[in-house]
């Protein structure tokens, strides 16, 4: 018989059996036992953020780019709530996350004690799953469940609420191999018969689409995507979410869809005549008005592992539930044994209507403008970094510009809150980027309103030394509120004017770092290229750009794919 | 339309406002839910009756299935079933009423479980359209109180929800 360990000392061996090496989080009351053992090890080493928001961003970003589940420890009460729009945040993009977090004793829940809140009920409607720990003979298990649970099936953050009595307690410690339960089975083989529908829709088709999510990069399903397109030679556009699936530079790209899609992407969806949607949810950013998106003429192929996705906001005529990879798997094994071909000339036809909705130059913008356009700064970025960096974004015109002009070859190489739209993810996100990727370039693209928004986290960048490059595109507004106040609301520009702007420079200089603004076009280059030497530094980089510039192609909210306002 | 759908799931603290939670935040509509242990005490067996259109249902059923301690699900409106509802109902039975009110608890086979002077009380079970035609049946004055359980439900013959 082993000696009996603690809760707090059962939490952490979990930790280091799961393989964990980063924690992110920040320490109080009920969490102190934890707080003590991580203390006493080094297995698992903790990262100490300046906001409990920014942990779960940083364990966020650390799972999107390294493929691993992330980790995050807070405290209970606030501890809790600030952590609960990083936890949010995750759910709605479903990344695979452990939120381990302190309550107060048990004796003492429901009376309302210092630092207590009902975390199980505030984060129930934000969480795949969330437990509350009553025994210290069921943490060892539990923990176990929520590593299961966060990364099986539609992945996504669980949440496990340790009381600090429990994290006191002793119990004997033996963390189970394998776990199975009786009421969470994920599929993963797609129906074959239904499989064999989709490759006869597909065969058959002579203006096809395939249009693919953020499944496509959770489910590392990439290279298989890759193979089916190429394999088909039909179009392909991403969602936000699904950007890098399949590789930007290629001709069989169409670019982005959605609102603020391409406008060959959005043509293309609007009239294919079969749609293979693969691991994307037909939301609203991306399909607009479904009334509007309804073409009779039109089937649609659905694949994704989470059943409620499937004829959610649309109707689809061949769902498939299944992992990404087993279901392409098959469906390519289908289509490369079979006799039958795609209609070559049909697809022709089909490619020569895209090419001319290609020629339109969607994303065109005054590239001799005297001011700098902040299109022309993604450009740079991604020329400079040769396409190969990190980038996290934070939410508004520059998350666009960044999804729109810097072209992803890669899958989990775009990092940024498409779900739920969270201003100040951007920072954060970059550092937990940099801890699953310590050689990689990260690059965080943002605003002056979205930056300040978690822009404590510089201290943490200085303490951890990470040498992010921070692209702060300054337009002095919240600029996406400010272009619908301009397109929807008569100009008036209510409340989103950033006055009162600190000096970033100085800013960045205070918590040690290096600080540059930018003021001439002709200085982006030159400027980027001096940040990107400096290898062992974070830069700041504060752009001013243009106030008035929009993102364009837009679909207005309420319409329909083709109603696009063009520049 | 009405539905009525029968779920079972782990009997863990919580389960129930994880169904409930999600009938508020996603808007779906519940007319009643009953829920009890079952001869297997880890597990719960629930009722819901709801309406919607079939792809709020379709909706309903998937995200049901979705929470993770919930181990089956079924739709009892999909095919032949049976379904009851328990009411209590005190009324006022003074002088010739008492007479005329028990021939009526009679006619629709309820049981008369407690008595005073003034009142009686009772048991009546079937669905909730035959509790409804009671409640019709009273004279509305005479009503002191109702107490109903919503519906259970189970499916007919062979059709049977288990692990």
């Amino acid at each position: 018989m082993s000696t009996e360990l603690t809760g707090a000392e059962i939490t952490v061996r979990c930790l280091q059996k799961e393989g964990v090496d980063y924690v992110f989080g920040y320490p109080g009351g009920a969490v102190l036992y934890i707080y003590d053992e991580l203390f006493k090890q080094d297995k698992v080493k903790h990262i100490l953020v300046r906001h409990e928001q920014a942990a779960l961003h940083a364990a966020d970003g650390y799972a999107r780019s390294g493929n691993k589940v992330g980790v995050a420890l807070v405290t209970s009460g606030p501890g809790v709530t600030n952590a609960v729009t990083g936890i949010a945040t995750a759910y709605m993009d479903s990344i695979p996350l452990v939120v381990i977090s302190g309550q107060v004793p048990t004796p003492a829940i429901g009376l309302d004690a210092f630092q207590e809140v009902d975390t199980v009920g505030i984060t129930r409607p934000c969480v795949k799953h969330n437990f509350l720990v009553k025994d210290v003979d069921e943490l060892a298990n539990t923990i176990k469940k929520a590593f299961y649970i966060a990364s099986t099936g539609r992945p996504g953050p669980v949440l496990v609420d340790i009381p600090k009595d429990v994290s006191q307690q002793k119990a004997h410690f033996a963390y189970p191999e394998k776990i199975s339960m009786r009421s969470y089975n994920p599929v993963t083989k797609g129906h074959s018969g239904q499989i064999k529908k989709a490759a006869q829709l597909i065969l058959g088709a002579r203006r096809p689409m395939i249009y693919t999510g953020g499944g496509v990069i959770l489910s590392d399903a990439a290279a298989k995507l890759g193979d089916l397109v190429r394999t088909l030679g039909f179009p392909c556009t991403n969602t936000l979410m699904g950007l890098g699936g399949y590789p930007a530079t290629d001709r069989q790209f169409v670019g982005m869809l959605g609102m603020h899609g391409t406008y060959e992407a959005n043509m293309a969806m609007q009239h294919c005549d079969v749609l293979i949607a693969i691991g994307a949810r037909f939301d609203d950013r991306v399909i607009g008005n479904p009334k509007h998106f309804y073409n009779e003429d039109r089937k649609i192929i659905h694949i994704d592992i989470d059943p409620s996705s499937i004829s959610k906001r649309v109707k689809v005529d061949v769902p498939i539930v299944g992992s990404i990879p087993d279901v392409l798997e098959a469906l390519l094994k289908l289509l490369k044994t079979g006799k039958d071909s795609p209609d070559h000339s049909a697809l022709d036809a089909w490619w020569a209507q895209i090419d001319s909705w290609r020629a339109r130059d969607c994303l065109k913008y005054d590239r001799a403008s005297a001011i700098i356009k902040p299109q022309r700064v993604i450009e740079t970025l991604y020329k400079v970094t040769k396409g190969a960096a990190f980038i996290t974004s934070d939410v508004g015109q520059h998350q666009m510009w960044a999804a729109q002009f810097y072209k992803f070859d890669q899958p989990r190489r775009w990092i940024n809150s498409g779900g739920l739209g969270t201003m100040g993810f951007g920072l954060p996100a970059a550092m937990g980027v940099q801890f699953a990727n310590p050689k990689g370039t990260v690059a965080c693209v943002t605003g002056e309103a979205s930056i300040q928004m978690c822009i404590q986290e510089l201290s943490t960048c200085k303490q951890y030394g990470l040498p992010l490059k921070i692209i702060n595109l300054n337009n002095r507004y919240m600029g996406m509120v400010r272009q619908w106040q301009e397109f929807f609301h008569g100009n008036r520009y209510a409340e989103s004017y950033m006055d009162a702007l600190p000096n970033f420079v100085k800013l960045a200089e205070s918590y040690g770092h290096v600080g540059m603004k930018i003021e001439q076009p002709g200085d982006v280059e030159g400027a980027l290229k001096e940040a990107f030497k400096l290898k062992d530094r974070l830069v700041f980089m504060d752009f001013i750009t243009d106030q008035t510039e929009n993102v364009f192609p837009m679909v207005p909210g309420g319409k329909g794919l083709s109603e696009m306002i063009l520049v | 339309m009405r539905h009525i759908i029968s779920l079972l799931m782990e009997n863990e603290a919580g389960a129930l406002s994880r169904v409930a939670g999600l009938f508020s935040s996603r808007g779906y509509n519940i007319e009643s839910l009953t829920v009890a242990a079952t001869e297997d005490p880890t597990l719960s067996r629930m009722t819901l009756v709801t309406a919607g259109s079939d792809d709020v249902i379709e909706q309903i059923t998937k995200q049901l299935n979705k929470l993770i301690e919930v181990v089956k699900v079924v739709d009892l409106s999909d095919g032949n079933h049976i379904e009851r509802e328990l009411m209590l109902i005190k009324v006022r039975a003074i002088g010739n009423d008492r007479e005329e009110i028990k021939r009526m608890a009679d006619i629709f086979r309820g049981r008369i479980i407690d008595v005073t002077d003034r009142s009686y009380t009772i048991e009546l079970t079937g669905t909730g359209a035959k509790l409804d035609a009671f409640i019709e049946a009273m004279e509305p004055s005479a009503i002191l109180e109702t107490v109903r359980t919503g519906a259970s439900g189970i499916g007919r013959g062979e059709r049977i929800l288990k692990p």
